[in-house]
């Protein structure tokens, strides 16, 4: 407990130390807040423009998690489908790796053509962001499951749907949180582009019009809000995670089951 | 004292007709098991022994269903194999234990799977089923060790625990697949005798896989010596000994005259086996 405690005083003196870093070398080399501006600049910024900054919080939260959401019904449900049949994969595959190849900012204003602009294309970025690292984490993990795991159920003439779920989806476990915790963070970025290109909310709508009327302080108090909820987010699954997959670390604390 | 060929139901609970199984294409095909006939009767306990490659696996894993054969039918009691036959149990040399349950969920799993038992899970895990996985588990020596994980458990213990998995389900037919193999001596010897008395309560037909001669002696009724390339069976033998058997049986005459016996019949196979390219 004490190594931990020391661990973690040490992470946030680090951390700390560079927003201090960041803020003196500012003052020292007399940066303009046009070009770079200083955290305590931004904190301000943040906390006094506060109420015009929340609704665009709330709405960027809100689309990145629904387009989280979808990303991983979708990934889940299609990775379930390429690990299992050895023909999508092969279709599937090239498919998917030429799709996550495309810049996902020329796919926005297809969305906008289609859906006009606004929360709709925002959501569907976040979710096309996402399902790539959820499809291959999921296929790559239902593949990887030991044939002796298979045939311990198979010789108990269990069905096709019976393995899948008793022992397919648990093995995958470690695979699938692995993939949501850089899938939550894609989210955002998939979201926020949208939002840079086509709406009139979020955050990267209220970035991009302060950036053209160079209010600096303003963008960068948005990288930060943006930064600091897909810290949340990614924190968020890790907890679950290691709720979930303790089994795969081996931690003594992992008490799951049933 | 109760003898091993006394009084068995007729008919066969497996029955391999002139099965053949190879691998691979028309180029570089491998015969793993030539053509093969094998009948073993309700309640048997029959042991394949041979030299390694001989397609002692290959059998178990085509009565267990997770191989098919090339040629031939198998027969699980009376049906083709791989439709709902015999209520199979089985043990494999690795305890294959699954790590993300605890040992109770782990041995609990063919009551989830397998019917009768699965249509009442969701209503008596928590009672019976736990009940009868704790009682199950007490006999292997493993009380209380329900809740733990399977990593916290040593080899040994894990496949106690395994065994306890292959046979909660009262299975008709237990498939055992060198599970003793890579335990020491003295485990091996203490569930050997834990196999007998299953064996002797239930009564399973069992087929089990093994290289160790003295393990097939102590507890088969019926030792199967197989020769690789091609994979075939070339002596079968009643092992006459009552039960239920001790370990002092295998210091006696007749005992050691056996495994003496077998292990000749092995190591001609053997020389046989190197003999052809």
């Amino acid at each position: 407990m004490n190594e931990t405690t020391r661990r973690r005083i040490l992470s946030i003196v680090c951390i700390l130390s560079f927003f201090v870093g960041w803020e003196v070398l500012c003052l020292i080399f007399n940066v303009s807040d046009i070009v770079l501006p200083r955290p305590s600049q931004i904190l301000i910024t943040l906390w006094t423009r506060f109420p015009a900054i929340w609704p665009h919080a709330v709405q960027t939260l809100y689309t990145t998690l629904v387009g989280f959401a979808l990303g991983i019904i979708i990934g889940v449900l299609l990775g379930i489908l390429i690990g299992s049949s050895r023909l999508a994969y092969d279709v599937a595959y090239p498919l998917l790796v030429g799709f996550s190849s495309i810049p996902k900012v020329a796919v926005v204003p297809i969305f906008v053509l289609w859906f006009g602009a606004g929360t709709v294309p925002a959501v569907l970025t976040a979710m096309i962001m996402c399902i790539f690292p959820i499809v291959v984490n999921v296929a790559t993990g239902l593949a990887a499951t030991e044939p002796e795991l298979q045939d311990v159920m198979r010789t108990l003439r269990a069905t096709k749907w019976e393995i899948l779920w008793n022992i397919g989806l648990p093995r995958t476990m470690p695979y699938f949180f692995a993939s949501l915790k850089v899938a939550a963070t894609l989210a955002f970025v998939g979201a926020v582009i949208s939002e840079t290109v086509a709406s009139n909310r979020g955050i990267g709508n209220l970035m991009m019009i302060a950036s053209s009327s160079f209010d600096v302080p303003l963008v960068f108090a948005g990288l930060f809000i943006l930064a600091a909820l897909g810290v949340a987010l990614y924190a968020g699954f890790s907890l679950i995670e290691g709720r979930v997959t303790g089994w795969a670390v081996r931690s003594e604390t992992f008490t799951g089951g049933g | 004292m109760m003898d091993a060929s006394v009084a068995l139901p007729v008919g066969n609970v497996i029955d391999l007709e002139k099965v053949r199984v190879t691998f691979g294409g028309a180029k570089n095909q491998v015969t793993a098991l030539a053509e093969t006939s094998l009948r073993i009767s309700h309640g048997e306990f029959v042991a394949l022994v041979g030299p390694s490659g001989c397609g002692k696996s290959t059998i178990l894993k085509l009565v267990a269903g997770t191989l098919k054969a090339t040629e031939g039918h198998v027969f699980v009691a009376g049906r083709e194999v791989g439709a709902e036959s015999a209520r199979v149990g089985m043990a494999f040399q690795n305890p294959t234990l699954l790590p993300w349950l605890n040992i109770r969920d782990n041995v609990m799993m063919p009551l989830k799977i397998v019917p009768p038992f699965k249509k009442d899970f969701s209503r008596k895990r928590r009672t019976e089923y736990r009940d009868r996985v704790e009682q199950s588990l007490a006999r292997v020596g493993l009380a209380g060790f329900g809740d733990k994980f399977p990593w916290q458990l040593s080899g040994g213990m894990q496949q106690r625990a395994s065994l306890c998995r292959a046979l909660i389900h009262d299975p008709t037919l237990l498939l055992l697949d060198e599970p003793f193999g890579a335990l020491d001596q003295f485990t091996r010897e203490e569930l050997w005798e834990i196999m007998q008395q299953l064996w002797i309560d239930k009564r399973p037909t069992v087929l089990l896989v093994t290289h160790d001669l003295k393990e097939a002696a102590y507890l088969a009724s019926r030792i199967a010596v197989m020769q690789a390339r091609p994979g075939r069976i070339v002596d079968d033998s009643v092992v006459p000994f009552s039960r239920p058997r001790t370990i002092e049986i295998s210091f006696q005459p007749d005992f050691v005259s056996l495994t003496q016996r077998l292990r000749e019949r092995i190591m001609a196979a053997r020389a046989a086996q190197e003999a052809t390219p």
